[in-house]
């Protein structure tokens, strides 16, 4: 399930302060004297529940010989004063026929399908989350809770956020039925802050623990240049830290807005990887925003990782996830508001594309003993109301 | 022993009298001067259910995962 990040809460709040001018806070300052002036402008008042809104999705992937598609749908419901809740249904119909399957295995279909259901709860300036989601495909199934608290500090220029999710999975193949089990730990702490009346800023840390089965009962490694069955490690324990900006550089009326991303992954499987991504936003006219991003990700590679292991060692795999790789991606988002419609849905029409390349450093293609690298074409189609 | 405690003692002193000249930082961005940062475009997810899509798309091809400041978390990536 995806929540409303600790971002968005005082963005809400904003929003409402913004009808208040500042000759309000004034009055009010001269009224109640310094004190009341600071708490007019800081955490006397409520953050406000997020919009009700309702999404319908198209989206579509394909690359390296994977295709994925499907509908998804999200709405969002206040119910109470306090408390907003939220569904999704999101569709994955997969056609698989990428470079592990083609070969060892026979290309395959199948489908996951995924439920997530949430509430929000705010009191004063803080709000609480919770969220439970289930994926379903035939060969894995996986469910999860997430409960998330987020509370505003320094007159609603900070927010603070911490969370935990668990997550419960049961793992099996076509061949064998459900075989094994995995669990899902991860916690997260974040800060957002507003650094000047243009920009703001966000650090994230998030550590997840997983233990049980966690390979892939379809792939082989390699060894002395035979396929062997792939062997992985049941526990594997993560941490990433992600550094967000993003600053107004409009001239006068003109809003535009650059936001540039890094983060930093490592895990104790010696993985460590480094993904970058910078945007560009911009209204054209009243209607229309455009955006456009590039992004890049470089990683090295697991401990275990071997395209032909030369020695035998317990885990062993040939999974290309954990190879030495890059990545860029480069892509564009265009919203068409569409304006009102019945007097109260406010419509959106949105339509993104990314291409991505992935090149591999080494893992090869065995058929070819050639270096491997795809392409990839993504695009997600939506349409979006707030009411 | 006792030189240490006095070192300790100045050092006190010296950041008491630091600390004295100073007032608690109050928020320096009121919120009437928030309105560029209210705008959409401020947003650091805009689209909730693209955004998700997206990410699924990077935890099923990268190693990298997590800190997206979302939940997550409950997909089948096998």
């Amino acid at each position: 399930m995806v929540a409303t990040s600790g971002s968005s809460i005082w963005m809400r709040r904003l929003r409402r302060a913004l009808a208040r001018r500042p000759h309000h806070l004034m009055r009010a300052g001269r009224a109640l004297g310094v004190v009341g002036g600071v708490m007019a402008a800081g955490g006397a008042y409520a953050i406000d529940l997020p919009e009700d809104r309702a999404d319908a999705m198209y989206h579509f992937y394909d690359g390296g010989g994977t295709r994925a598609d499907g509908p998804a749908l999200l709405i969002r419901k206040k119910v109470a004063d306090r408390l907003s809740i939220s569904g999704s249904y999101f569709i994955d119909s997969v056609s698989n026929a990428s470079i592990d399957v083609v070969t060892t295995a026979s290309p395959y279909k199948e489908k996951r399908t995924e439920y997530s259901l949430g509430a929000d709860y705010v009191y004063r300036d803080a709000q609480v989350s919770l969220s439970g989601t289930t994926s379903d495909e035939p060969d894995y199934k996986a469910n999860s809770v997430s409960l998330d608290v987020s509370q505003e500090v320094f007159g609603g220029m900070t927010t603070i956020s911490l969370g935990a999710s668990r997550g419960a999975d049961h793992v099996g193949s076509r061949y064998e039925g459900m075989f094994d089990r995995a669990q899902h730990w991860r916690y997260r702490f974040g800060v957002t802050q507003i650094l000047t009346p243009r920009w703001l800023m966000s650090a994230n840390l998030e550590a997840i623990s997983d233990n049980g089965y966690l390979g892939n009962p379809y792939r082989v490694a390699q060894v002395f240049g035979t396929l062997v069955q792939e062997r992985y490690p049941r526990t594997r324990s993560s941490r990433a830290l992600k550094l967000r900006a993003v600053g107004d550089i409009g001239q006068g009326e003109q809003r535009a807005a650059l936001r540039a991303e890094y983060r930093y992954f490592w895990d104790n499987w010696e993985i460590k990887a480094h993904t970058l991504e910078v945007g560009y936003t911009r209204y054209f006219g009243a209607e229309w925003l455009g955006e456009a991003f590039v992004r890049y990700n470089t990683q090295k590679q697991a401990l275990f990782y071997s395209d032909n292991a030369q020695s035998e060692t317990l885990y062993v795999s040939r999974n290309k996830q954990l190879s030495d790789f890059n990545d860029v991606g480069i892509g564009a988002k265009a919203t068409y508001s569409a304006g009102k419609i019945a007097d109260k849905f406010d419509v959106k029409w949105n339509a993104q594309y990314q291409f991505m390349r992935f090149r591999y450093k080494n893992f090869t293609d065995i058929r070819t003993h050639g270096l491997y690298s795809f392409d990839a074409n993504i695009l997600e189609l939506f349409v979006s109301a707030t009411f | 022993m006792g030189s240490q405690r006095r070192a300790l003692a100045v050092v006190a002193l010296g950041l008491a009298s630091l600390l004295a000249g100073c007032a608690a930082p109050e928020p320096w961005v009121k919120p009437y001067e928030r309105e560029r940062l209210a705008d959409p475009i401020m947003r650091l997810s805009r689209d909730a259910l693209a955004d998700k899509h997206r990410e699924h798309i990077y935890d099923v091809r990268e190693s990298a995962r997590g800190a997206t400041g979302v939940q997550g978390g409950g997909c089948g990536c096998n």
